[in-house]
This record gives structure tokens, sequence and C-alpha cells, in this order.
């Protein structure tokens, strides 16, 4: 059987415009994709809890109320507590470009803003997920 | 490979466990050793199966229910298994959304899992995904499945304890019939059960168990729970129901019958399984099959014959000795 | 709308025109596309005749503007009487800094105030706690408690501006500390106008800030709606919105159907609670989006003011006209903003503003160009209610009522998004109604399969936008976007901690422990939240006892 990627979608925090969220899960899975779709209102823990579970190559953070900087990095440095350096993190929503290069040192593995083609998403998980 | 996937496990590392069940998933070598590893360790935990139709709350259901288990300090799996999709492979998963609550109790350990079309059957993949569960301390394992498909069913297979969930309101006794659920299930879930109907779709159930009582002498006769599992009502009630249905198990020695007929039959799938798959990879390399079924098609050779003749020549091949003499050697 | 003897002529000249000159043209030029769709995906002719609005009765369908069913607009002078509400959502960092927003912006000539609430405060939640991490002030002002909202409408006073609180499974709480604050000023309940909205079926459906279960979350929809018909007979008690189900990504019809839908599960709720239909019907409001297709948007609000009409007055036996107006807001479309190219957007709001008034609508709140990008500026907020201003008092969109009546394609789409709605309702009924339909996915399987046709049809290039998949460019990254202070959060929470300490807790307590047994019986429990909030209760603490008493919602998801 041939091995899948399996990705675990997330939205962090109290927004619950998920429609960018759900779209991008049944892209990813139409991709042949394993999606995991945890829901609105997780906690950072909850998030990483679920990533560690379900053995997941990628884990998507969508967030639209401006609280990337506070949440992406929390999610990163919970993964590196556990050892799962080898996730790939990606995350999209309302961040402004300013913020970039911030959420990639803090080690998302890349930024998605508004009107991002989910082809250049899928593609970019699919030539940047880790072998297990 | 240097870290050691089963001596982790059996420690209660829920990566480590997560690992092997996505090699299991890929049916990847790899899982086959930490498998023999952990097989001594597993028989432990008690499986319960939840099934029904769509819509018919089984998530939020299961989420519930082990809510009432974690009370008694029992440690708990969850598998929730969805359809993969036939066209394009991948799945959606959605079931963690209502177990949300759940999520960072480190004594739950939730996995979605896709039904993907597994060579060994869906029922071996998830009795295997059970037995790491079950390794890695799980006191109760919950599998949550649509109950629609064989699949599904034969899931179902692999619990002590079946609960069928259905909804008023849906038709749904009369569908579940039809797909020969009722007759596996051990506890009824009446679920939603504030919405209209349910008294009827009670007495519904009921007079089905009455008739089928009169057919066939039964130690156990279903109880049907009611219960409303947004509002975590009746819960208390189905895990009673659950817990009787194994004291019953265990009091009247189905318990072991069970497991020894279905660990049988577990062992038995696995053997056809990897003869199956070695003798296939053989013919394929070699060029035997396609020869084979140009024959056929000619009718200048017929199945029963080629069946006969390559259990044969294989049985007798030097390839078949090999195996057996690695096997006794390791 | 003509005679037979008209359409027939009009049928052969037009077949005429088809054989003749059109033919001819097509043969030479073939048109650009096979078909054309709105952005809602309908089909669009190319020509609409008399032929098309055949079955179109001017009396029966479209009638006087103030009059039924109220195609044409409800009030009989619409704009030449007074314009719409200008009324920009506003909110931001803590209660200061919004009141400083607030005041300039009625300085500029805004017209009503609209509250943008942090999201702590709408799932229910003080700024303090663990889920609010991250999240205070961002998107909107954090309001923990009554000291916060006397803050927020210091120099304000609340019979001179009417004020739309965007607030939904709290909705009574924030109404309560509005109320208190009226009373501070000695401004009496019958002169406090307003919007709550109040709307927990669509947080469900498509927003996400719901608490409770529907069931419990609904009745205390009704307490408000209840308690406001007797005390507040100027208050808005609730705004059914369809604007969350369009940003989610449903079509126009969509939109105006699910809001009905909507609309209809709370009327039956209100007269399932005991209240005469035109007791509380007048004070039904609602709130849709507006799109940058001008003339679909049109037809839109059309079509749901008479379909409106037509279901107070059938279904719910409504005897007063103003049970049966479908009064509403509008709120340009936030997701038709793009990061890219950000100052197309202020192109894209005027021509929804103008849609928005072609429309008939009677507030409106015009997005600013950077909203795709971050929370507005002051510049970018300017800009927006300056659109507004030029639609009114300068396009003369608002010279004469309803102007777009009697066009062939806008009579013909609204007679089309009318009937897709009756399919809509029909099939909603037939399911058990709304809360039904809503319980099994319907509604949020409609919506997210129009978001996914869109979103394709956007990467394949088929539909185009400008500055995404068409006339794109490099671009500098943007600047001087606005920043809320981190700190808000750290501020905040200090501040909570002395001031639950410092309130009077006997008397706090007893407040709870009265809003706690009322919250258990049948009792309307808004007079019980007013005193709760006024004895120092903060939103946290009163959401926490109706958490206990009905539990939390778990959404069932649909992807």
């Amino acid at each position: 059987m041939a091995r899948k990627i399996k990705m675990i979608m997330a939205k962090p925090g109290l927004d619950g415009h998920d429609r960018g969220a759900k779209l991008l899960a049944r892209i990813c899975a139409e991709a042949g994709m394993e999606v995991v779709y945890t829901g609105l209102r997780q906690t950072p823990e909850m998030i990483v809890a679920a990533a560690e579970q379900e053995d997941a190559d990628v884990v998507g953070l969508s967030s639209l109320s401006g609280v990337h900087n506070y949440f992406f990095p929390r999610v990163v440095e919970l993964m590196k507590q556990k050892g799962m350096e080898d996730v790939l993190l990606v995350g999209g929503g309302i961040i402004p470009e300013e913020d970039y290069d911030f959420l990639k040192k803090s080690g998302m593995g890349a930024i998605f803003g508004p009107g991002t083609p989910t082809t250049e998403i899928v593609e970019f998980i699919q030539a940047n997920v880790r072998q297990r | 490979m240097s870290v050691d996937y089963a001596a982790q496990i059996l420690e209660g590392s829920h990566r480590a466990a997560a690992r092997l069940i996505s090699w299991l998933e890929d049916e990847d070598e790899r899982a086959y050793e930490c498998m023999r590893k952990l097989y001594p360790h597993t028989g432990r935990a008690y499986v319960v199966g939840i099934t029904g139709s769509p819509g018919a709350g089984k998530s939020t259901l299961t989420t519930a229910l082990t809510r009432v288990i974690r009370k008694s300090g029992l440690k708990v799996g969850i598998i929730a298994v969805d359809p993969s999709s036939p066209f394009t492979g991948g799945a959606l998963l959605g079931d963690r959304v209502r177990m949300s609550e759940l999520a960072d109790d480190p004594d739950i350990y939730i996995r979605s899992m896709a039904t993907r079309g597994f060579l060994g059957g869906m029922a071996k993949a998830a009795a295997d995904v059970v037995r790491v569960l079950d390794a890695l301390g799980k006191d109760v394992i919950v599998i949550e499945t649509v109950g629609v498909g064989q699949d599904e069913v034969d899931i179902v297979g692999v619990a002590d304890t079946t609960c069928v969930v259905m909804v008023p309101g849906l038709g749904d006794a009369i569908q579940s019939m039809k797909a020969g659920i009722m007759e596996i299930a051990d506890v009824f879930v009446i679920n939603k059960a504030d919405h209209p109907g349910s008294d009827m779709l009670c007495a519904e159930i009921c007079a089905r168990l009455d008739m089928d009582a009169q057919l066939r002498e039964r130690g156990w006769v279903a109880p049907v729970n009611k219960t409303v599992a947004v509002e975590g009502v009746g819960l208390d009630e189905m895990w009673l129901s659950i817990e009787s249905h194994r004291k019953y198990l265990l009091d009247s020695g189905r318990f072991y019958d069970n497991r020894r007929e279905r660990i049988s039959r577990e062992a038995l799938r696995m053997i056809h399984g990897e003869l199956f798959r070695v003798v296939r990879e053989q013919l394929e390399q070699n060029g035997r099959l396609d020869a084979a079924v140009e024959q056929l098609m000619n009718r200048k050779l017929d199945p029963y014959t080629l069946m006969r003749d390559i259990v044969t020549d294989w049985l007798s091949s030097s390839q078949c000795k090999r195996r057996r003499d690695e096997d006794t050697q390791s | 709308m003509f005679e037979d003897k008209v359409l027939k002529k009009i049928k052969a000249d037009k077949e005429k025109w088809e054989r003749g000159p059109l033919a001819k043209s097509l043969s030479k030029s073939p048109e650009a596309k096979p078909v054309f769709t709105t952005i809602s995906g309908a089909p669009v002719e190319r020509l609409y005749t008399p032929l098309d609005v055949d079955d179109v009765d001017y009396d029966r369908d479209l009638g006087y503007p103030g009059t039924f069913p109220f195609t044409r607009g409800v009030q009989p002078t619409m704009y030449r009487g007074r314009y719409w509400t200008m009324r920009q959502y506003a909110g931001f960092g803590d209660a200061k800094s919004t009141n400083e927003r607030y005041r300039y912006l009625l300085e500029q000539g805004q017209t009503g105030l609209s509250v943008a609430f942090h999201l702590p405060t709408q799932a229910g939640y003080d700024s303090d706690h663990p889920l609010s991490m991250g999240e205070v002030g961002k998107v909107g002002v954090a309001i923990d408690h009554i000291d916060d909202m006397r803050v927020l409408f210091d120099r304000i006073p609340l019979d001179k501006v009417t004020t739309s609180m965007t607030m939904n499974a709290p909705a009574s709480v924030l109404l309560a500390m509005y109320l208190a604050i009226a009373k501070e000023q000695e401004v009496p309940w019958e002169k406090v106008g307003g919007t709550v909205q109040n709307d927990v079926l669509k947080e469900i459906i498509c927003r996400g800030q719901y608490i409770y279960p529907p069931r419990h979350s609904m009745r205390l929809t009704v307490d408000l709606i209840e308690f406001c018909q007797k005390y507040v007979p100027k208050w808005n008690s609730i705004s059914i919105s369809g604007y969350h189900i369009r940003e989610a990504g449903s079509t126009a019809a969509q939109e105006m159907a699910f809001t009905i839908a909507d609309g209809i599960a709370y009327t039956q709720a209100c007269i399932e609670r005991g209240m005469d239909v035109d007791s509380f019907a007048p004070r039904l409001s609602f709130f849709f989006n507006a799109f940058t297709n001008v003339l679909e948007e049109v037809a839109k609000f059309r079509a749901g003011r008479r379909y409106w009409a037509k279901v107070m007055l059938d279904r719910f036996k409504a005897k007063d006209p103003r049970s049966m107006m479908l009064r509403f807001h509008v709120q340009t479309g936030g997701v038709t903003l793009t990061a890219q190219q950000p100052l197309n957007n202020i192109i894209r709001v005027a021509l929804q503003t103008y849609a928005t008034a072609l429309g008939g609508a009677q507030s409106l709140h015009t997005n600013s160009y950077d909203e795709a990008l971050c929370l507005p500026t002051q510049q970018a907020v300017t800009v927006a209610l300056r659109t507004q201003q030029i639609v009114a008092e300068e396009s003369g969109a608002t010279d004469t009522i309803d102007p777009l009546a009697g066009s062939y394609y806008v009579e013909s789409m609204t007679d089309r998004i009318e009937a897709e709605v009756d399919e809509y309702i029909k099939k909603i009924d037939a399911m058990g109604g709304t809360l039904a339909a809503i319980e099994q996915g319907f509604i949020q399987k409609e919506i997210q399969n129009s978001a996914y046709r869109f979103q394709k049809e956007i990467e394949s290039g088929e539909r185009v936008y400008v500055g995404i998949n068409k006339y794109t460019m490099e671009e500098p990254p943007p600047s001087g976007l606005l920043k809320v202070d981190m700190s808000v959060g750290q501020k905040k929470a200090a501040e909570l901690a002395e001031y639950r300490a410092r309130r009077d807790q006997a008397k706090w307590k007893a407040a709870l422990d009265k809003l706690r047994e009322v919250s258990s019986t049948d009792e309307n429990v808004m007079p019980y939240v007013i005193e709760a909030v006024t004895a120092k209760a903060t939103v946290g603490e009163i959401c926490d006892v109706w958490r206990d008493i009905f539990g939390e919602y778990r959404p069932k998801e649909y992807v």
C-alpha cells in the first residue's frame, strides 16, 4: 500500500472563519491526502496532541483574527518540546507579509496569504513533506 | 532503525504508537517486527464497537461515553474510522471535531483512520490497531464506524461489545434491519432521544427483539438505551449496559469462546493474506500469470487445473523451502 | 406586464433579430464565453425583453414603496426622506481607544455606531481566560464588564445615537450593560434605539461564535426579544444575518434563502413562547452582504423583501404591515477584498455601496480597502465612509425609489432568486424545519459546495478576479498597517483581577445565584442579567452560569 500524506487542519484560537480551512481540507483530500479536520477553538496543546496521536506529516494552521504571531510560534515550540521537528507546519489566513519572516524564523515551513492558489499549497506540501 | 518502538509503546508513548499505526496503515514491513514483540502484551483491553448510520451522532456519543469511562479511571483508546474516497484515495476525517475536549487528556488516545482498501481487509487493520492501543496500556478501546458497508460490519467483528446507534425520525430501524446490523447488536442506543419519535423507535426495536427471542434461544437480550449525547444524558446507563454485557460474556464463557474464534479467524486470514501475497508476487514476477491467463482466455487451460498445479508446484518449490528454513533460523 | 398582442410581436421581432443581425454578428465574431454567469453561478442570458417578465403582475408583484409586498422598498419615501444610516463597524484594543474612534467617526458625519467586540467577549470568555490568550482586543474591543461599557460610551449620548452590537450567544449580557449605562445617563429605555445581532443559528451554521446547544440558545434569544418588546420598544431585538452565510461561500440566493429560513425559525419560536406575531415581528431586522455584481445584489434584496412579506402574511398570519417589512443592514463583502493591489478594493466597495443604495437598505457598513491585510487604519475607514457619502449625495442613486424596477433583467432575476429561495424553504420545511436542516448539516453543506465551486472557478481562471488571477503584478509589501498593542491582554488581565477584588462580593454573589436559579426555570432571564451586570458580574461569569446549566455546543463539522 502506498503511503499517504496525513495532514491536520486546525483553527487555533477563537476565530470562527473556517471557509478557507475547510476548502483546503477538501482540496488536500482530493489530492490524495488523509486530512484530519480538528474544528474551531483549538489551543496549541490540542493541536500538538492531535498531530502526535495522528502521526501527522503536515499541520495546517488557519487564522484570520490576527493572532498568528502568538499562536503559530507556540505550536512550533510545543512540537519542538515533543521532538516533532520533522512535521511540516504551514499557515494561512489574514497574515500581513511583514510577519512572514518572523513566522518562518520561528519554524513555520510556509505562510500562504489570501488569494494563494490551493494548487500551490498542495504542491508545496507534497514537495516538502517528510519521509517516515 | 535504532528506535525500539515496541519498548516505547509498552512504556505508554503515544508518539511511538502513532508511528507504528502509520506503518500498519501503509502495510509497511517495519510494522510486523514490532507487532511480534507487542503481541504477548495484548489481549487485555476491552473492545467496544459503536456503529450506526451517518448522522446518528456516533462521535458525540463516543466522546460522551469516553467521559463516563474516564470517571472510573480507565484509560481509553479511540479508533474513528471514516471512508476513503474511491476516486482520489484521500479522506476527510472529521470525527476529532466533536472529540476536541478529549484532546489533551494524556490517558486518551484518539486515532482517525481511513478505510483505504487494505489488502488484508479493514478488519485486520483495525484488529492490528486495537492491539497497538492495547499494548499502549489503554483499558477500553472504542471503535467508531459508519455502519453501512461490509467493511464497517467487519470492523465491528473486532469488538467484544457492539453498540448499534439509531436516531428517531430517520427510518433507521428499517434500514439497519436490511443491512443486517440488528443481528450484530449487543447493546442498542437510541441517541437524540429528546427528538419526537424516540418512543416509537424503541417500540420497534423491542418488537423485533421479541420476535427474535421466539425464533431462537439467546442468553443475552440486547438492552435498549436512550441517550442525548450532546447533553451527556443517558451515558452512565449505556456504560452500565456495556459492563453487564461484559459480565455476561465472562460468566457464560462466551468471552473466551468469542475471542478464540476471533483469533482463529484472524490467524487464518493473515495466513491466507500472506500466502496469497507471496504467490501472486511470484506469479507476477516470473510472467507465469500472464501466460496462464492467456491460456485461460483461449480455453487451452482451465482454472481448476491451474489452481492445483500452482499450489503443488509452489509447495514443492525451493523458494518455499528457503522461506521455511529462514523462519526456523530466526 | 404586457398585453398578449404586444408580446407576440416582440417574440416575432426577437426571433427575426436572432436570425438576422445577431446570427450575422456571431458568425463573424463569436462571444467571449459560451456561457455567462453571475458571481453566484446563475446563468445570464444575452438579452432580456418583456418576454422574460411576461408573468409579472405589477400590483401583485411590485406594488408601491411602503406597501405589500414591499418589493420596491419598505418606506414610502425611501432615501428622499433620509439616507440610510451610515454605520461603520469598529472596535479594537480597549474601550478607551475604541471610544476615541467612535467619536472621530461621529464627527465625520457617521450617523450610527456599530460595536465590534473582540472574540473572547463574543464567545463568552473574560480577557484573562486561557482561551482568550492572544485574542484580547484583536478583532474588536475588549469588554469584560460594565465599567468597560461605561468607558466605551463615554461622552456619547445614548438617546442621540443608535448602536448596533454584533453580539450573539451572550447578546443579553451586552444589551444588559448597554441598558444599564442608558439608565446611568438618565436616558429612558423607550428612547434607546439600536440593534443586537442575537442570531445564534447562523453562528452554528457558519460563524462559529456559539456557546450553548441550539435549544438553550434559542431560549436566550427569545428571552431578549420578549424583553425588548415590553421595555425597549425601539430596539431591534435581533438581526437575522445572511452576511456571514455569504462570506462562508454561499450564492446570493442561498444567502437570502437560509437567512429567511432562520427568520422563520425565530418567528416560530417567539410564537411558541406565546407572543403575538405583530407584537415582535416589526422589530425583527436583517443583515445582508453586498458583492460586486450590482444587478444580482439588487435583485436579491428585492426578492427577499417580497418573499419575507409573503411568509409573514401567509405562514404567520401577520396583520400589521410593519411585521412584513424586511428591514436590513448591509455590509459590503469582506471576502471580495483582495490583499493584492489593495487600492482596487475601494472600487469594489463603491460598486457594492451602489448596489446597496439601489437595493433599498436601511443601514450600511462599508469595508475599508486594507481589511484583507489587517484591521482598518483611520485613513481607510475615512475613505470607506466617504464612499457611502458620495453614493448617497453625488451619484443620484437616492433620488428616486427602486430605480431598477422594470428592468427586464432585474425583474427576471428577482423572480428567479425568489423561486430559488422558495425551493430551499420548501426543502427545509420537509426536513423538519431550520434546526433539523442545520443538525443534518444540509445548510452547511450547501454553502460549502458553493464555496468550493467558486474556488475552482477562480483557480481555473474561468472567473476573473482582478489582482488574483488576472492583471497581477509584483508589489512591495504593504506598509503602515494598524497594529493592535499586544499588551492589551496583560493590562486587561491585571485590571480584571483588581475589578473582581474590589466589587461588593455579597451583592455580586447574590445576583449570580439568583440568575442561576431563574435560568433553570422558564422565567425570562433578562431582568436578572441586568441585575448581575450592575452587581459587577463579568461576561465570562454570567456565561459560565449558563454553561453549567445548558452545557456547551459542539458542532458537527461538515467539510
